[in-house]
């Protein structure tokens, strides 16, 4: 069968995404969750990159250098949220953090 | 000046309403006495034009009370024949008693609230009598309404005085809605409220007999019944006894029980008009002086004996009006508040001597130890049985029997009654007095004698009770009219079927006869063989008939089955009121509808984000089958 690379990279990223979206819908870990991110951060990158060699355009490599640089921040400020709720909450449990619940 | 006559007694209620508290019991004496007193002066003066001629009127417009497109109701007083009759006894026995009241209520705490509500009383009464159109002397009926239900309510803190207060007014309120429906078809017909023009429109706009005008009539006549307290509206006034002594003086035997009297007599031309309506008033009138007599027959509370008395004399009242002898009854007015007066005050001496009891079981041979008021109460019952010659009861009651016959609407059915309910009130009155003032002593008080405050009232009054029946002789003893000749150009003459002085001599030797008849088996019943008389009433039958007159004929059972019992199982079922729930229904759907949705805020993130990516999901659905399609 001949798929186009195009349409195969994109299908690629777009599985990528919705396995992160799943992943972090199922696990109650906050680690976790925050893996997940990074797998759809990483698919959308993977999209950008696809499309920009369809466009033979630099723009989607420079795009993805952005959100590299954006999860490295991201996980940083991420990881520091979950060392304060694990502070307050004694546990890694997202379901725990049901204050605002009613 | 005419104006003043009720403005005084009103200014000094307001003045009293406001500063009453701090004032002490001799200034306010002299503001509720003095008003009334002043009011009683400025009727002789201005009542001395009318001496000369009974045709005299003075008309008053003081301000325009409403207008509203083309009905216009001014504040307008008028004093004519009629109304100077009416507005004579309110001052002149509304003086004495609030003299009297002075003695009477000296140790209660609440002095200045008694006369404040007196005086109150008394301008909204003179409101009432010189009222104009129908509009003030509504206005003066329901004053005396409430005045009437506060003073009953006087001793507010005994539950059972707030119940009578609040039985008489409900019970009259059902006349007066009846009065009220009454004057708007007035309106409606006429388009005026004026008094002496709706009385000129009248036979122009209903021919005698007019079903329309029958129905005003009946409504107006309803009114009065409640007003009055004739049958069936009569529930209200043996409770009434609940107030102070002058109260039931002034309120339940001199002045508000005849403003029924005085509607009946204003609104002539609409009676004269409607002859089933007339005939109404007559039979009521007979049928209530006999009911009320037999009642007063066994009560044992002496104020109650006076209460169903004055029911029975109104119903005489009511009779003459019924067959037309408008003078007589107004004749039969001015010498019962009188004597009835008189007679309250006199067992309110009594009461107090005795130190407040008013059971007459409890009482007797009081005649040693109370002389003056033995006197004074003596004429005064007197006068209600209509002894012969000396009483002016016996003028007015004589009068009003013989025209029950003589008049051209007069029947023998009429006669009959009145004749028995003389027969009746000899007996009970003489009852009364042999309890209380005969016999051996029951009690272990020692009465003290009222003080001059209460007694020079008493005595004036006795006084008129003797001589005010000489206005007015029958045809058979001098025929002198002054009265009725005074009266004749506001009331009509009554027509005669036929004149005999043989059959009124008849039948005034029956009334006397049947009197002294009444006062001996009184004596018999009471002194000289009281034993017999209980064999006699411990009988099965008589015991039942007691009970069912003591009860005044069963109507408060009566009423309460028909009218209380439906209306407080119709209340009872619906407590959980049916149009409270559609609001609360209302208010439920919204709840539940919040619970519902309250569930989705749980608080657990992975929800949140699920409903983020479902979101997301719609939007891109929606977007990419827009662009599709």
């Amino acid at each position: 069968m001949n798929i186009h690379p195009t349409t195969a990279g994109m299908t690629l990223a777009g599985i990528l995404f919705v396995l992160g979206l799943i992943s972090m819908l199922i696990r109650r870990n906050m680690i976790f969750m925050l893996l997940s991110v990074e797998i759809m951060l990483n698919a959308a990158g993977l999209a950008f990159i696809v499309a920009s060699s369809h466009w033979a355009q630099p723009d989607g490599q420079v795009m993805f250098m952005f959100i590299l640089s954006m999860a490295a921040a991201e996980v940083s400020v991420g990881l520091a949220l979950i060392l304060q709720l694990y502070h307050q909450l004694k546990s890694l449990d997202s379901d725990e953090a049901s204050r605002m619940k009613g | 000046m005419l104006f003043l006559i009720p403005a005084l007694p009103f200014f000094s209620a307001l003045v009293l309403i406001l500063a009453g508290r701090s004032l002490n019991k001799a200034a306010v004496s002299v503001i509720a006495c003095g008003s009334m007193g002043l009011a009683a002066a400025i009727t002789l003066v201005l009542g001395l034009p009318f001496i000369q001629s009974g045709g005299h009127v003075i008309v008053q417009h003081l301000w325009t009370w409403m207008q509203a497109g083309s009905f216009s109701a001014g504040i307008d007083l008028r004093l004519d024949a009629l109304s100077l009759a009416f507005v004579f006894v309110i001052t002149f026995v509304g003086f004495l008693i609030h003299v009297y009241s002075t003695g009477y209520m000296a140790e209660d705490a609440d002095y200045s609230r008694f006369f404040a509500c007196m005086n109150l009383f008394v301008g909204a009464m003179l409101l009432l009598v010189l009222a104009d159109n129908l509009l003030l002397l509504y206005f003066g009926w329901e004053g005396v309404g409430l005045c009437s239900y506060l003073l009953i309510g006087f001793w507010y803190k005994d539950p059972a005085n707030g119940y009578a207060a609040r039985k008489a007014f409900i019970v009259t309120r059902v006349g007066d809605t009846a009065m009220a429906i009454a004057l708007f078809m007035l309106f409606q017909y006429t388009g005026t409220l004026q008094i002496q023009q709706i009385l000129d429109q009248a036979p122009q706009l209903w021919a005698a007999g007019n079903s329309t005008i029958v129905l005003i009539a009946f409504l107006l006549l309803g009114g009065a019944v409640g007003k009055s307290a004739q049958l069936p509206l009569q529930t209200w006034l043996p409770d009434a006894m609940a107030g102070p002594t002058p109260v039931s003086a002034l309120i339940h035997a001199a002045t508000m029980v005849t403003a029924g009297v005085y509607l009946i007599a204003r609104t002539h031309v609409l009676f004269e008009l409607a002859p089933a309506a007339q005939t109404g008033v007559a039979v009521i009138g007979a049928v209530t002086l006999l009911l009320a007599g037999c009642s007063a027959l066994v009560q044992t509370d002496i104020k109650r004996v006076l209460a169903y008395s004055t029911i029975s004399q109104i119903g005489y009242m009511f009779l003459a009006l019924g067959v037309g002898a408008w003078s007589a009854a107004i004749f039969h007015f001015v010498t019962h508040a009188f004597f009835k007066a008189l007679l309250f005050m006199g067992a309110g001496a009594v009461i107090v001597a005795m130190h407040h009891e008013q059971d007459m079981f409890k009482m007797g041979g009081l005649r040693k130890q109370l002389p003056a008021v033995f006197w004074v109460f003596l004429i005064g019952s007197a006068s209600l049985s209509a002894i012969p010659f000396i009483t002016s009861g016996f003028y007015s009651k004589d009068q009003i029997v013989w025209l029950a016959w003589s008049s051209v609407h007069g029947h023998t059915f009429y006669w009959i009654a009145a004749i028995t309910g003389a027969f009746l009130t000899a007996m009970y009155t003489f009852r009364m007095v042999f309890l209380t003032f005969y016999g051996s002593k029951v009690s272990h008080h020692t009465p003290h004698a009222p003080g001059n405050s209460m007694m020079v009232p008493l005595y004036i009054l006795a006084l008129c009770s003797t001589l005010a029946g000489f206005v007015e002789l029958p045809h058979t003893m001098g025929h002198v009219t002054l009265f009725s000749d005074w009266l004749q150009h506001v009331l009509p003459a009554v027509q005669l079927q036929q004149e005999s002085t043989a059959l009124e001599w008849t039948s005034q030797l029956l009334a006397a006869g049947l009197t002294f008849l009444g006062i001996y088996i009184a004596w018999v019943w009471v002194i000289e063989r009281p034993d017999g008389m209980l064999r006699f009433s411990q009988m099965p039958f008589m015991r039942w008939l007691r009970k069912l007159w003591f009860s005044g004929w069963a109507f408060d059972a009566l009423y309460d089955e028909m009218l209380v019992h439906p209306f407080v199982r119709t209340a009872r079922m619906n407590r959980r009121d049916m149009i409270d729930r559609i609001y609360t229904t209302l208010a439920r759907i919204m709840e539940w509808g919040h619970n519902i949705l309250a569930r989705t805020q749980s608080g657990i993130l992975r929800w949140y984000i699920m409903g983020v990516v479902l979101g997301a999901i719609v939007i891109l659905s929606v977007l990419i089958w827009r662009v599709n399609v």
